[in-house]
């Protein structure tokens, strides 16, 4: 019997402790001198269940979760050596039913064909599954670059990093710019709160990002290459760059690749250093250049005018990956999966209030429910659904009631938000609506560069608004006011992150107004998140009287003898919420 | 020659002289010594050709490019919604209570610096930190505890 035993190393499963497991399953199979095959993988995206092991043998196909380093050791005895799968921890396996059965197969991987499937550090791994066959069989057949641009277009693939504009529409501008250079950028400086696609893309399969990067230069007719990632990623770097050295020794870059007469081109990583607004492309461009991350006027578009003033092309990690599958399966294979305007499929990152948190993919079309509830396993702790935050702090936040919205660009953006990067930020009824928009406020009120007024200053007075309405000081008027800056600011902003900037206060105002109204007329916090708006009392039959809170009351506003229940003096009372953390024994109720 | 000039010098050699070079060899710079100084800012303006005003403003743009000195760890906790639901104000709590310093700051003994940054894309895992360049998750009151004891410990 063959047996391969794959380990997941991807950032996820180092966290969870992989590292431990791989070295306890290795150090097995040496001293016992154990016949099976030891591989290392990235992340599945089952991220909930780390670190996973997958076994592979004549029998079928087995994954276990929560896999520590004592598990392991049953797991190898068993299954290894006595073919006795140890059914309790097995999480998904194509033979019978098991508990994550249905979170693999109720989604489409295209994009994910290779994360936790290989290697990512071996490029024979990325061979051994097609890779590289996309650009040789271009090589091969001659398929001129036109041809190439005609296939991306009719599979009608938009770009994933949130704007949905056509990719292959993109690159046929940027083909009809004449000039002595021209340049591929990959962006991969992910940094909407909430969204990790990217991160796991570049960790689990980089040599795809590189190969759709040649592709597109051979289409354009691209002279050099920069993949721009974020600082904060530094595994993917380094995985970036030992998919780029491989490839290079290999001939996918370089000059006359794969033997196509002057087709010369290489990528080097630009490593971002911190600054959100780099993922808009003008800015990023700036940045590149050695400036500060300034966006642009558009036009030019960078199609015509971008790096150096030369025609360039920037795509997505997510939508650079969708091509070599294009390529090798055919548009229509692509086509096939999808809604009319919006094809393939798109890779959500789910977090928050979620049971199941991790990446998935689904086909373009599906409902959000059924993303949440199916393949998320719903809310955590059994509570209520209450809203979704799609795109980050460009997007906006679709009520429960809206959850049979299908997920297509166009869909999406007419509950008010974007699809944006992928990134699902799940919120349940213990969530402040209000709060939320000035979290994400207050993100984009920081990494405002600060060249447009009305994004600069505009924010600011947006967001001092809503912390007054959570501080308990909310005026009549305050939810007209805002939704007459956010205009203004969406109107009057050069970039992205100006005009989108409002999205999340104003499709929360939109589906949860009575919350603002609560707070700014009522002066409560309906979810009680807000502590200047909640009444602090002590429950008289669960407190003990141990003095606690009224020793850390800075307002000593709690009375009370040892061993008797204790008071709270509304009028002193500065709603500060100390009582409230101190407390032992859950004696202080919120209201 | 000083130290500093060494290294600019080492770091212009390896990136060359294009304005293109400029972030690289700020990065370079932070990577040695946590911080960009105003004397690194004249000597690099002056290696590049540019003026220390064009070299200022690209640094204080990132913030990964910090032009105050900084511990030699540098604390960065990740303040995105999705940490904060799963309980980032107790992370900051307990760092703040162990190292007896606020967000924003540096210890005394130049050891650690205790920021917040933007997302880290450990959503899914929350809390999450990054220590210089070595990411943390799922953090709770306890593990962070052990976490900074054993950095207390190295020093």
């Amino acid at each position: 019997m063959t047996t391969t035993v794959t380990v997941g190393l991807g950032s996820c499963g180092i966290a969870a402790g992989a590292n431990k497991t791989y070295d306890k399953i290795k150090a097995l199979k040496e001293s016992e001198n154990l016949d099976f095959s030891l591989k290392k993988t990235s992340c599945i995206g089952m991220c909930y269940r780390e670190p996973l092991v997958e076994i592979v043998d004549d029998t079928g196909t087995y994954i276990y979760g929560d896999v520590d380093a004592e598990r392991a050791i049953e797991v190898i005895e068993k299954h290894v050596n006595q073919q006795d799968p140890v059914r309790d921890y097995i999480v998904y396996t194509d033979l019978f039913d098991a508990p994550e059965n249905g979170f693999m197969n109720s989604q489409v991987k295209i994009v994910l064909r290779n994360c936790g499937y290989m290697d990512p550090e071996s490029i024979d791994e990325y061979e051994a599954r097609e890779g590289y066959q996309a650009m040789k069989r271009i090589a091969e057949e001659k398929i001129g670059a036109d041809q190439v641009i005609e296939t991306i277009l009719k599979s009608g693939l938009r770009g994933r990093g949130g704007g949905g504009f056509p990719t292959g529409l993109k690159w046929k501008f940027a083909r009809a710019n004449q000039s002595d250079e021209k340049y591929v950028i990959c962006n991969a400086d992910e940094g909407d709160p909430g969204a990790f696609m990217d991160r796991s893309i570049l960790e689990g399969d980089p040599h795809s990002v590189v190969e759709g990067m040649i592709i597109a230069a051979y289409a354009i007719g691209a002279t050099g290459g920069v993949i721009y990632c974020r600082a904060e990623y530094p595994l993917a770097i380094k995985r970036l760059n030992i998919a780029l050295g491989q490839a290079r020794q290999r001939g996918y870059l370089g000059n006359d690749i794969l033997g196509v007469n002057d087709f010369n081109f290489d990528i080097y990583i630009k490593e971002g250093a911190g600054a959100f607004v780099c993922g808009e492309e003008t800015a990023l461009i700036a940045s590149v250049e050695g400036e500060r991350g300034m966006p642009r006027k558009r036009p030019p578009f960078p199609a015509e005018s971008g790096l150096w003033r030369k025609p360039t092309n920037i795509n997505n990690v997510e939508t650079f990956n969708n091509i070599p599958w294009i390529i090798l399966n055919g548009a229509e294979a692509f086509a096939s999966w999808g809604t009319e305007k919006s094809k393939g499929t798109k890779v959500f990152a789910l977090a928050g209030k979620i049971r199941n948190s991790g990446l998935v993919e689904v086909p373009m079309g599906i409902t959000i429910h059924d993303v949440i509830m199916k393949l998320g396993g719903g809310i955590k702790e059994g509570k209520k659904f209450k809203a979704v935050q799609l795109g980050g702090p460009s997007g906006g936040c679709i009520p429960q009631y809206l959850s049979e919205t299908i997920v297509d660009y166009d869909s999406v953006n007419a509950t008010g938000a974007i699809m944006g990067s992928g990134g699902m930020v799940v919120m349940d009824e213990s969530t402040c609506m209000v709060d939320v928009a000035k979290f994400f406020l207050d993100f984009t009120c920081k990494e405002s560069c600060g060249k447009c007024t009305f994004c600069r200053v505009g924010t600011v007075r947006m967001l001092e608004i809503l912390e007054r309405i959570t501080n308990r000081e909310g005026r009549e008027g305050d939810i007209e006011k805002l939704e007459e800056l956010a205009y203004e600011i969406k109107d009057n902003s050069l970039c992205g992150l100006g005009q989108t900037a409002p999205n999340p206060v104003l499709t929360t105002i939109k589906y949860f107004r009575d919350e603002y109204e609560a707070h700014i007329i009522h002066k409560k916090c309906p979810a009680k998140v807000c502590r200047p708006l909640l009444t602090y009392t002590v429950d008289q039959e669960q407190c003990t009287g141990c003095m606690v809170c009224l020793k850390n009351c800075p307002a000593n506003a709690i009375t009370g003898e040892r061993k008797q229940p204790h008071l709270v003096n509304q009028e002193l009372c500065t709603q500060c919420g100390v009582c409230y953390s101190k407390c032992k024994f859950d004696s202080i109720i919120l209201t | 020659m000083t130290a500093n000039e060494h290294l600019i010098r080492d770091l212009v050699e390896k990136h060359g002289t294009n304005r293109t070079a400029l972030i690289p060899i700020l990065q370079g710079v932070v990577e040695t010594k946590n911080f960009i100084s105003d004397t690194d800012m004249t000597e690099i303006a002056k290696e590049l050709d540019l003026s220390a005003a064009q070299v200022f403003g690209t640094a204080t743009f990132y913030s990964f490019l910090s032009t105050e000195p900084l511990g030699k760890y540098v604390i960065r906790v990740c303040k995105t919604i999705t940490c904060d639901m799963h309980g980032k104000r107790t992370i900051i709590q307990t760092i703040e209570e162990m190292l007896k310093i606020k967000v924003g700051e540096t210890t005394p003994n130049k050891k650690f610096s205790l920021l917040e940054t933007n997302c880290l894309g450990w959503c899914h895992e929350g809390p999450a930190m990054l220590i210089n360049e070595k990411p943390f998750t799922g953090l709770t009151h306890e593990r962070v505890h052990d976490i900074i004891s054993d950095y207390i410990s190295k020093l």
